[in-house]
């Protein structure tokens, strides 16, 4: 990507320093004209010529444009199609919704398209392209920056802003004069005189391409640092209930998306123990009853050898310790459930956690008893903080919070399909070789349970309890710690996001300088003119004194520049006001 | 009455007035269309080509002999007055125009106070669902069209028409399908980032909405002065009485410059933001993938104004194509797209 807003300079030579014609490259030949009858021989080229030719072509400034708008029709498909990047349980239900068209998108790479090989494939090519840009482009302005400004043009009147004015003194005087205004504006300047004619070449702005640089340059660094960070950091997920804590080991994450070259032994084994998960609910604003307005995770850390620390985790707060941040992500409830055989023996007790089902947190949990029972169990449990019965007589949760809380467990026996290695969801129960004991066709009526309620489990297997897990001293019929939530945190490393900050930062204050810094050249030429010359004819300057002095003005613009014109005329008159002030010689 | 109630009987009356204000813009298109038919219409378009080239060849293009574009592009020296806009045909003071700025501004005034009124009502920023983001958005455009009457050395009172139709259409619609109840933030829009992320994508597309329809005119100019110039009939036209297809290229430019710093400052922010609230800066959540769309297609159309036969329409068109991106970005991926920015209320 070359400048954006200069337009030459791509693939062309640099600003050149001494031209000697400002409208003529420096390295400029006029062609012969061609002589009728020549026919034109292209060079054979050799595989290096070849080479040359296709870098020529990926560095010029149409190919960067082209990959650029290819880049943003590339990225269309990947907001169409769910992104196993982004929402994986999307991508499942694709291929469930669409059973034909998905695989076929599935070769495309129409699920992963941000790490796709031709979405690859456009933005490698685009910064190869920018970087064969912004290099050549570096060399340039390094001697562009220590170049003399180019010799004051011969006719000023072709250029931008052009304007006369008439003055006393001596020619030399007033470029002295025109160079110390230039120079305290900031313009790199440079004298040029010869014979009765003294003029000041005058440049400024070499930040605008500075700044385009270091924006292009950055986002080559976003792009590195971003690729970086991705290598060596990971991402974990992990369901902790309050009460509970879990160790930040591999084992113990309920996922890990470790980058490629993410060494497991360099986790830091912290403790995360969630003491408290509270959630407040909105409970005045009749438009939004119920919705949550706050969610505040207090938690402990502790490091393999040193003390527990509190902590607090919140949404848009993530807590950092130990090189990881801890984020709040989800949450729900862990009814505690106890299952219990023929003899009142405990053969399960947990706090499982349910999967939100919709805002009221009407939720969805498995259990599973694989041992002690004649056989093994699994139970597919809803349950409604707040239950209500529809007209269809089924049950919903009114309210996310605890007001009415109640369980509801269809049970099944038979195999769980958990003895032969292959790994299950905790939180799916394949009921293929079981056998439905409760609730749907079999006649018995699901076991419904409130908190500290049991029931017997059919066929004499047993039975099973919600437990109140209210602390003590909680009063008689307050249901509103009677079950305990649990936190989804999700605990991230990245070693490179602080650089990308940084490159960013970078790429923002390169482009505002690239696009606001006008770069521009501006010549004054003081001639000296015994007898009064000019376009106007009569030769007296604006204060009505004869003038002995020719000055002409004019600039040149460097991309955008709709002030030159403004500041060429503040300049000639800011001059000619002090010319006039000027002692008599 | 509730004070989000006041908000909404500011705003219907804010949209009275817009849509007399819109009556009073078309009248004065509609004159400027008579203007331009009694002005004899013949070759002037040629004009502005000659003095291109001659531009061109003084260029910093020139200079660097890169040839990739002729950029080194600046008004002519007289170009400094609101007089000379650039206009073919001269066009004098218009009673209507005058009478659509001052409604503009006063249903502005009502605007603004239905605007505030509803952060008031909210005790937050009025800018956290689809409503309120159309409410402010579009005090946003006005804001800026009016900020760059006050200060552009150019009349761009023509662009009033397509502004403040721009703006009853998005009010009607969010009035209408968008309206929500003040209900207090979600947990994962209280960040000071909703302050500075949100009010800044605004801005940027105040900016772009006024960069869109510059381009719009600007290729309705070309296609003007195309035809002038193969000495086809000229019809009459109300762009006769509007800046060159030149003039208008470069304005919009600069104002589509300014939406993409913000455009680009709202991208990093967002990143920021989601890395605090998602745990992650960036992950191609669909919201996410259109700001990055708008950001490429916008940064496409800064470099076609540095490409050889890129500029001109050919950009123009890169600009429309950036502001309907953001149309559908606002519109389409908040409304029926799955992702994480589910804030439109609705």
């Amino acid at each position: 990507m070359s400048s954006p807003s200069d337009g030459g300079g791509r693939t062309g030579a640099p600003a050149a320093a001494d031209a000697p014609d400002v409208a003529r490259p420096r390295d400029h030949v006029d062609q012969p004209a061609p002589r009728p009858g020549a026919s034109v021989t292209q060079p054979r080229l050799g595989p290096i010529g070849w080479l040359r030719f296709a870098w020529r072509q990926l560095t010029s400034m149409r190919t960067a444009l082209l990959l650029l708008l290819l880049l943003a029709i590339a990225a269309v498909p990947g907001s169409l199609v769910p992104q196993r990047s982004s929402d994986p349980n999307g991508v499942t239900q694709y291929f469930v919704d669409n059973p034909d068209l998905a695989p076929v998108l599935d070769t495309f790479q129409m699920f992963d398209v941000y790490s796709s090989v031709w979405f690859s494939a456009i933005y490698l090519l685009l910064f190869t392209s920018l970087i064969g840009c912004v290099i050549p482009r570096t060399k340039h302005h390094l001697e562009a920056l220590r170049a003399r400004p180019p010799k004051t043009p011969a006719r000023l009147s072709r250029l931008i802003g052009f304007t006369e004015r008439r003055a006393t003194g001596t020619a030399a005087a007033a470029a002295d004069e025109a160079e110390r205004m230039l120079r305290q504006s900031g313009y790199r300047v440079e004298r040029y005189d010869a014979g009765d004619v003294a003029s000041v070449s005058a440049e400024r702005g070499y930040l605008r391409e500075t700044g385009n640089l270091v924006f292009h340059s950055a986002l080559v660094g976003i792009l590195v640092t971003v690729a970086v960070g991705g290598g060596y950091g990971f991402a974990g997920q992990r369901v902790v209930v309050e009460g509970q804590s879990f160790v930040n080991t591999l084992a113990s994450y309920d996922s890990f998306n470790p980058g490629r070259f993410f060494d497991d032994g360099t986790l830091d084994p912290y403790r995360l123990g969630l003491d408290d998960l509270a959630v407040v609910y909105e409970t005045e604003n009749v438009d939004a009853l119920g919705q949550p307005v706050d969610f505040t995770a207090s938690v402990t850390v502790q490091a393999r050898e040193g003390e527990p620390e509190p902590g607090e985790v919140k949404v848009n707060a993530p807590l950092r310790a130990h090189g990881t941040d801890i984020f709040l992500l989800g949450n729900g409830y862990a009814p505690t459930i106890t299952v219990r055989d023929a003899d009142g023996e405990v053969v399960f007790t947990d706090a499982v956690p349910f999967l939100p089902q919709d805002a009221n947190l009407t939720s969805l949990g498995v259990v599973k008893v694989p041992d002690g029972l004649d056989e093994q169990l699994g139970m597919i449990a809803f349950f409604y903080p707040t239950q209500d019965v529809l007209t269809t007589g089924a049950f919903t949760s009114t309210y996310p919070d605890l007001f009415y809380p109640v369980l509801t467990l269809n049970v099944y026996s038979g195999d769980l399909g958990i003895d032969d290695g292959v790994p299950t969801s905790v939180y799916a129960l394949d009921t293929d070789d079981m056998t439905q004991l409760t609730g749907g066709d079999t006649g018995v009526d699901s076991i419904e349970l409130a908190p500290g309620e049991s029931a017997d489990l059919p066929n004499g297997l047993g039975s099973v309890e919600f437990v109140d897990a209210s602390p003590g001293g909680t009063p008689e019929g307050d249901t509103s710690q009677s079950v305990l939530r649990f936190a989804s945190f999700d605990i991230h490393h990245d070693p490179t996001q602080g650089w990308v900050l940084v490159f960013a930062l970078l790429a923002l204050g390169g482009l505002m300088t690239s696009l606001f810094i006008p770069r521009r050249r501006v010549w004054v030429k003081a001639t000296d003119a015994p007898e009064p010359r000019g376009a106007d004819g009569d030769g007296v300057a604006a204060d009505g004194r004869a003038g002995t002095l020719r000055l002409e003005y004019a600039g040149l613009a460097r991309g955008d520049d709709p002030g030159l014109a403004d500041a060429v005329a503040d300049l000639a008159d800011r001059h000619a006001r002090a010319l006039g002030a000027l002692p008599r010689p | 009455m509730t004070l989000d109630q006041y908000s909404v009987l500011a705003l219907y009356s804010a949209m009275a007035v817009y849509a007399l204000a819109f009556i009073a813009y078309a009248l004065d298109l509609a004159r400027r269309s008579a203007a331009a038919g009694i002005a004899s219409p013949d070759g002037d378009a040629a004009v502005p080509a000659a003095q291109r080239r001659e531009r061109a060849l003084a260029g910093w293009a020139g200079v660097d002999g890169a040839g990739e574009a002729g950029a080194g592009q600046a008004p002519s020296a007289g170009s400094g007055t609101p007089v000379d806009s650039g206009a073919s045909v001269a066009y004098g003071r218009s009673p209507s125009l005058r009478v659509a700025v001052a409604l503009t501004v006063v249903g502005w005034a009502l605007h603004l106070a239905a605007t505030v009124l509803r952060g008031i009502a909210a005790e937050r920023v009025p800018w956290a669902n689809m409503y309120e983001f159309a409410m402010t958005g579009t005090l946003v455009i006005v804001t800026v069209y009016l900020g760059v009457l006050l200060f552009s050395k150019f009349d761009l009172r023509f662009l009033g028409t397509f502004v403040v139709g721009l703006v009853l259409v998005s009010l009607g619609v969010a009035s209408v399908n968008f309206y929500v109840s003040v209900v207090p933030l979600p947990p994962a829009l209280q960040s000071a980032w909703l302050i500075i992320h949100v009010f800044v994508a605004t801005a940027a597309v105040g900016f772009f909405a006024l960069g869109f329809a510059l381009s719009l005119v600007q290729l309705l100019q070309s296609r003007r002065e195309a035809a002038i110039e193969t000495a086809k009939a000229a019809k009459r036209s109300f762009l006769a009485t509007l800046p060159n297809a030149d003039q208008l290229e470069r304005l919009a430019y600069r104002v589509n410059i300014i939406g993409f710093i913000l455009w680009t400052f709202t991208l990093m922010a967002g990143a920021i933001w989601a890395e605090a609230a998602w745990g992650r800066y960036w992950g191609w959540d669909t919201k996410e993938v259109w700001t990055f769309i708008i950001w490429v297609v916008y940064a496409g159309y800064i470099h076609a104004r540095a490409t050889r036969g890129w500029r001109g329409s050919r950009s123009a068109w890169l600009a429309i194509i950036g502001f309907s991106a953001v149309l559908f970005n606002f519109t389409v991926v908040n409304l029926f797209f799955k992702g994480l920015h589910a804030y439109s209320g609705l």
